[in-house]
């Protein structure tokens, strides 16, 4: 079992509800301490986004976010050197496009970012049947490879994914791309679908953009994912306090969900 | 491979040897899935096939003929003939694709198709089959192109479909794809997503060539019909690669030389190296981090920092080669065609002439049979045209 998804499966073991904020790498030359500030504030691991151009999963908030990063110069390697300042204990989970890792060459990306820190990877357009010369890239370096299950996903398709997925598996609550959303979505349905097959830590994201949408979903999941709402606050200039302030509210709503099954 | 194996079918997950395969969100897989499905059954179906045929005849003017260039002919020592997409309904072979695709929506009971443009030849196709049909149709536009096209914003409006400017990236077609997929993810359940091009996840490369292999074969059999017989060279501009796949998939397993045509500055092939975007692994313009760059070319249809990964197999292979013009040879194949032929073609195709101008008695022998796939009319670029020929004096 990789690293990763020891430490999250000790985590769910501990009782806690995992708080797991989305950064932009590079969106701001302080990014590295708004990523130190949310840890402070209780997220239990962080997504660190690499700027990719055609980000086709994601939102309008997140597309600025990248494009902001990628104009300040953002790439594979100046996140890499940025992280060699960060101080933490918390896993890093890296989440970019597949053209990044593919472009670098997939086992030197894949040396590269966990020689930096990261034990794991979320890689939206990368279909399972794609995936296998990824994910010997990713065995040899301990990097743990999240999929994506949505509520699309047939029997079979889950059957293919749970299973496959490590560190945790990544439940997309609505059909959507990343950003906010008003309804509850499919969360409880995903998550009970993948829980059927794996005992994987199950994680929920996609339109959690609200202390109280991250309770529902986190009393029905292992943990939830939070990015637009957080890029957003960032995109208006949030410092690392408002960051403290924001995680901090997150935290304090899901920990006083109760203890799901 | 051998030869006779060529634009056969792609291996179980949609791959042309290297390129090609899905790179989607999960959330679009199983809609990849049931749409390979969908099609494999449809074009196995007789039934389908009929009225493919038929629509295609009797609402979309096919066949379109081909059409001997003698005075062009003349002036290059070259025997050329032309395969006139140009004469079929909405002006380009785009109304192939739609017709297909359009069809197959129906059959898989879907209510609504969307699509990109980036010229507005896809959009005004996508957008008459639509109507023709009864389906709901949005379709997603950079909104520069909106601004360079505004006579195909209003036809695709005339026509009752409802166009979005695409405001995000560089505004242009690979921003429209990006944002046509990320709402195909939202309204999957009843729309289709009607892909103007060879290119994008599995089936829609191998789909769309299907839909467009008609030139081809009708090409094949016109020219034997005439007593040309096969072609030295079979001729056709790239920017997905829809035309050219057409009208190669009908002389692959020939003698003929191949020749697809790009932009220079969107020149997948000439420019480009292995990358994933847009659904597939193919050659694309990027940056050295594995950004994608943006294309820049005259006609709005070739700029795509991509190409179809049949394209980018046929390439590698060596099965077809892919040369470069530039804007500025562009212009005067347009004029040389229209006075010579009385054909005005698109911006688009004119890149084809301008290289079968250029290479005639170079890397084309003098003598050679060619057929020019003349794969749009240029009538959508004329105010565009009589812009630089005024600004150039």
């Amino acid at each position: 079992m990789k690293h990763l998804e020891q430490q999250l499966r000790a985590l769910r073991s501990s009782g806690r509800k995992a708080l797991v904020p989305y950064f932009v790498a590079g969106l701001t030359p302080d990014w590295i301490q708004h990523v130190e500030a949310a840890v402070l504030a209780g997220a239990d691991a962080v997504e660190i986004g690499v700027p990719f151009s055609d980000p086709m999963i994601d939102g309008v908030v997140i597309q600025e976010g990248v494009l902001r990063s990628l104009e300040a110069g953002t790439t594979l390697d100046s996140v890499c050197k940025d992280l060699s300042s960060l101080s933490t204990h918390v896993p890093l989970v890296a989440m970019t496009y597949y053209n990044i890792f593919f472009h670098y060459g997939l086992e030197r990306a894949a040396g590269k970012i966990a020689a930096s820190g990261l034990s794991g990877a979320i890689v939206p357009d990368l279909t399972i049947e794609e995936s296998s010369d990824w994910r010997v890239a990713c065995d040899a370096h301990d990097l743990a490879n999240v999929f994506i299950v949505a509520p699309s996903s047939t029997p079979d398709r889950v059957a293919l994914l749970a299973p496959a997925s490590e560190g945790f598996c990544y439940a997309s609550a609505r059909m959507a791309v990343t950003g906010r959303a008003a309804d509850e979505g499919d969360a409880k349905r995903v998550v009970g679908e993948v829980r059927a097959i794996s005992d994987v830590p199950v994680y929920v994201g996609i339109g959690i953009g609200t202390p109280e949408q991250a309770r529902e979903a986190s009393m029905v999941s292992d943990g939830v994912i939070v990015g637009t709402a957080l890029v957003q606050l960032i995109l208006d200039g949030g410092d690392v306090h408002a960051i403290e302030d924001f995680i901090g509210s997150f935290r304090r709503a899901i920990d006083i969900a109760p203890v799901s099954a | 491979m051998s030869e006779s194996s060529f634009m056969s079918s792609p291996d179980a997950r949609g791959h042309f040897g290297e390129f090609g395969g899905r790179f989607v969100p999960e959330a679009l897989m199983p809609a990849c899935l049931e749409l390979e499905s969908a099609f494999r059954d449809a074009w196995a179906d007789a039934a389908f096939q009929h009225e493919y045929r038929t629509v295609l005849k009797e609402f979309g003017g096919r066949p379109t003929p081909v059409t001997p260039l003698p005075r062009l002919s003349e002036r290059l020592g070259l025997e050329l003939y032309a395969k006139r997409e140009d004469l079929a309904h909405t002006g380009s072979h785009k109304i192939n694709n739609v017709v297909g695709q359009t069809l197959l929506t129906k059959r898989m009971g879907k209510t609504r198709v969307i699509a990109e443009t980036g010229a507005g030849q896809h959009g005004v196709a996508t957008a008459t089959a639509a109507a023709r049909f009864g389906l709901e149709c949005t379709v997603y536009m950079g909104e520069v192109d909106t601004k360079r096209q505004v006579l195909n914003v209003f036809r695709m409006e005339l026509l009752g479909a409802t166009v979005v400017p695409v405001t995000s990236g560089s505004r242009t077609l690979k921003d429209a794809v990006n944002e046509a997929m990320r709402e195909w993810v939202s309204c999957v359940n009843d729309t289709h997503y009607c892909l103007g091009s060879v290119m994008g996840p599995h089936p829609f490369p191998w789909m769309v060539r299907e839909l467009q292999s008609i030139i081809g074969i009708e090409a094949s059999a016109q020219l034997h019909d005439m007593g040309v017989g096969t072609p030295d060279l079979v001729v056709a501009c790239v920017g997905g690669g829809s035309n050219a796949a057409g009208v190669f998939a009908g002389f692959a397993n020939t003698s003929a030389r191949l020749v697809g045509v790009e932009a220079a500055g969107g020149s997948a092939v000439g420019m480009g190296s292995p990358g994933v975007l847009h659904g597939m692994k193919s050659l694309l313009i990027q940056d050295e981090f594995g950004q994608i760059e943006e294309a820049h070319s005259i006609s709005a249809g070739l700029d795509y920092p991509g190409i179809g990964p049949e394209h980018a197999f046929l390439a590698t292979s060596g099965r077809a080669e892919y040369q470069a013009i530039g804007d500025d040879e562009v212009l005067g194949a347009l004029k040389v065609l229209s006075e010579l032929e009385g054909i005005i073609p698109a911006l688009e195709t004119a890149h084809a002439v301008a290289w079968i101008m250029k290479e005639a008695g170079g890397a084309i022998p003098k003598g050679s049979k060619v057929l020019l796939n003349l794969s749009g009319r240029g009538d959508k670029d004329v105010a565009q045209v009589r812009e630089i020929l005024r600004a150039e004096g």
